[in-house]
């Protein structure tokens, strides 16, 4: 059975990895970039199996366990302040929220 | 000995405020208290051992240790420091006690009984100390408590300008003894007063002398500091501002004697640079005479024994600097005694007049106050010379008749000294007269509520007036017809002998002339000439004065204003350092560059890159996601690009 070649799962985690990124630049709507995180994340959890597999160690795939545990907790909370966030203001558009600015 | 106080003022400094007055009068005379009892103890301990006159010295614990340099905190403990530890604890017991009386009635009771201790901790450990470092540190203890109790009265601008004067111009001295100090160490590579001593004693005739004429003079510039000589004393009347016990015991009994003490310790090295010593006498005569001319025609009470304690001052480092440092020392204790009294005789008279201290509103209060005035006249006969009954006599015709035949004697100044002794005569009588004797000038409402001070004050008074009187006694001259020993000369001599040996070695000539009995009698004469002129212009024909201060109205002008020394100080030092400090340091230095160049200019620097900055942050959360992800990407870059 031929093996898959490591180059393609990388450039796999970089196509998702920019596409995530773009998102997150680009787009307006805050449940949009949360997802477009999640993708990010899950582009670097990819690219982190590939590698433990490629080498033969399990350093990669116990990041990955992290990764996804605080993926978890992040969607989480994320997700309760994007709630909250849209109770008080009724608009779900990231360009509203700037009142940090100075 | 010297915890006690320490302990005192740790006390009333942190919990007094909460304590009664009576707690705190209780802890403060009880610290000076144990502190005396404790030097009589040690007193007569020290007599009693088999090792004196050989010097005791017991180190607690090391102090410095820096390569060469090595100071132990140690007691030195010999002749010369069991007077003066005597001296200061009775002296400073007294005054506690008086000042429970005193300060009733003013503000920072307990601040005062701190102050008070701390100096007494102070001037103890300058006189046990056993090397010169340690001396500094009682000798920087006892100015800063002096500076502090100057400006006791803290809201009144005269009197805190008065502790920065006295703080500032004997800051003068203590850099001449700090620069003395660090010579010492850099020529015998030690500063424990037995090693050095030693040393010292071991060269030979005219070793070193350059060295130890120059460290005698930054020594003696210390002292002239510390102890108001010329051209330094100009703080010392400007601190009668201080609370009257503050002057009775820091600025006429005890600190103000350090400089004396220091010059009377370091004898050995005085003996060894001749010169130097000559310069002391020189200086001692010179502002004896001085102040004396000054203290004429002072209308001032306290000023006029300000400036009277100087001119005594100087008699003593006259006695040191003829080479009769006994006769130094035995002045410093029976002033200590007398101008004590004085000080706070004249307290008393203020607290009875209610701060009045100008001597031309008072007169005739010998009725009113009887016992202030019996111990006033008691110190005034001492500090005038009168023989038998005031102790001045015996101390002061010592210190003449040394002047004239001691080791570095000389006519002139002895001639000049007994010219002193007589305008001192003159002056104390003056102020008695004017003070206690004549009609009443008082105005009518203050004459109201005169009245006697409290049993609280008078009686260390009198205790004060009894010393006056018998400390003299203590030394007889050799003289007819008194036929005595000098026993207070020769109990010190384990100390001073080695120092009048090499002097006397030095210029074994001998002026001959006049006979001791010869200069006993005219210092005597002076001084009864003194007391009588006073007498009769004060007392008899009122009118003189006036018509003399008339006719020489020059002379009088130039004496009342102290012959221009502050204004020529003013002149030659305070105006030009305030010229340069204000067009120099302040405007340009300071506002220029500092303020606007530096401080300010961080300020914008900052606010204006703070400016540009602040676009960067929009608030917009995706520029921020842009921002990191531009910083990754030129991260990884330049990661490639190295490799």
């Amino acid at each position: 059975m031929n093996m898959v070649p490591l180059s393609h799962y990388l450039a796999l985690s970089v196509i998702l990895f920019v596409l995530g990124a773009a998102g997150f630049i680009f787009r307006r709507n805050i449940i949009t970039v949360f997802m477009c995180i999640e993708l990010m994340l899950n582009a670097v959890n990819l690219a982190f199996i590939a590698f433990s597999r490629f080498l033969g160690n399990l350093d990669g795939q116990i990041f990955v366990f992290f990764v996804i545990v605080v993926a978890a907790a992040e969607a989480a909370v994320g997700l309760a302040i994007i709630i909250a966030l849209h109770r008080n203001r009724a608009s779900l558009n990231i360009e509203d929220v700037d009142s940090m600015k100075m | 000995m010297v915890l006690p106080p320490l302990a005192g003022a740790a006390l009333n400094g942190i919990l007094g405020r909460r304590f009664s007055q009576s707690v705190v009068s209780l802890v403060g005379c009880g610290g000076a208290g144990l502190s005396m009892v404790f030097a009589l103890l040690s007193a007569w301990v020290y007599s009693q051992s088999a090792s004196q006159p050989a010097p005791f010295i017991h180190s607690y614990f090391t102090w410095i240790q820096a390569g060469e340099l090595h100071a132990d905190y140690a007691l030195y403990y010999d002749r010369l420091t069991l007077i003066m530890t005597l001296t200061v604890t009775v002296v400073a017991f007294l005054i506690h006690l008086y000042s429970r009386g005193y300060m009733e009635h003013e503000g920072g009771y307990y601040r005062f009984f701190t102050y008070l201790n701390l100096f007494l901790f102070m001037m103890l450990t300058l006189v046990t100390a056993s090397s010169y470092p340690l001396m500094f540190v009682g000798w920087e203890g006892v100015g800063l408590c002096s500076y502090l109790l100057i400006g006791f009265y803290f809201k009144k601008k005269s009197a805190s300008d008065a502790g920065k004067k006295a703080f500032i111009v004997t800051r003068i001295g203590d850099a001449g003894f700090t620069v003395g100090v660090a010579l010492l160490f850099w020529t015998f590579h030690s500063l424990d007063f037995q090693t050095v001593f030693t040393r010292v004693a071991g060269l030979p005739q005219g070793g070193f002398e350059s060295v130890l004429t120059a460290i005698g003079l930054l020594l003696f510039l210390g002292a002239a500091g510390k102890s108001a000589q010329l051209p330094l004393y100009v703080w010392l009347p400007d601190a009668m501002e201080g609370p009257t016990p503050v002057s009775a015991l820091i600025h006429a009994a005890t600190m103000v004697t350090a400089g004396v003490y220091l010059v009377a310790r370091s004898s050995i090295i005085f003996a060894h640079a001749p010169s130097a010593l000559a310069v002391v006498g020189v200086i001692g005569c010179l502002t004896a005479f001085f102040a004396g001319t000054i203290a004429l025609t002072q209308n001032d009470l306290k000023r006029m024994l300000a400036y009277s304690t100087i001119s005594q001052l100087g008699y003593m480092f006259l006695g040191c600097g003829a080479g009769v440092f006994a006769a130094g020392i035995f002045h410093l204790m029976t002033h200590a005694f007398f101008k004590s009294l004085l000080f706070l005789a004249a307290g008393s008279v203020m607290h009875a007049m209610g701060g009045e201290l100008d001597m031309r509103k008072m007169g005739g209060l010998r009725h009113k106050l009887k016992t202030t005035h019996a111990t006033f006249l008691i110190a005034t006969i001492a500090i005038s010379g009168v023989p038998l009954v005031g102790a001045g006599f015996f101390s002061k015709d010592e210190i003449l008749a040394g002047a004239y035949e001691g080791p570095l004697g000389r006519p002139l100044l002895y001639w000049l000294g007994t010219l002193t002794a007589g305008l001192t005569a003159f002056y104390m009588f003056r102020g008695l007269a004017m003070t206690f004797y004549g009609k009443s000038r008082v105005e009518p409402e203050t004459a109201h509520h005169l009245h006697e001070s409290s049993y609280k004050m008078t009686i260390p008074l009198m205790v004060l007036a009894f010393f006056s009187v018998v400390a003299g006694w203590v030394s007889w001259p050799k003289v007819w017809p008194f036929n005595g020993s000098e026993a207070f000369d020769r109990y010190l001599d384990p100390v001073f002998g080695p120092a009048t040996a090499a002097l006397r070695d030095m210029s074994p000539e001998h002026v001959g002339g006049l006979s001791p009995e010869a200069l006993m009698g005219f210092s005597i004469i002076a001084a009864g000439i003194g007391v009588g002129v006073a007498l009769w212009w004060y007392l008899k024909s009122t009118d003189i004065p006036e018509q003399l201060a008339e006719r020489y109205a020059d002379v009088y002008r130039i004496l009342t204003h102290k012959y221009y020394v502050d204004e020529f100080y003013n002149w030659l030092i305070v105006h030009p350092l305030r010229v340069v400090s204000e067009k120099f340091l302040w405007h340009v230095v300071d506002q220029g560059s500092i303020d606007n160049l530096m401080v300010n200019g961080a300020g914008e620097s900052t606010s204006s890159a703070g400016g540009i900055l602040r676009q960067i942050q929009s608030g917009n959360i995706p520029s921020y996601a842009a921002w990191v992800l531009l910083g990754a990407v030129l991260w990884l870059l330049y990661i490639f690009a190295t490799r």
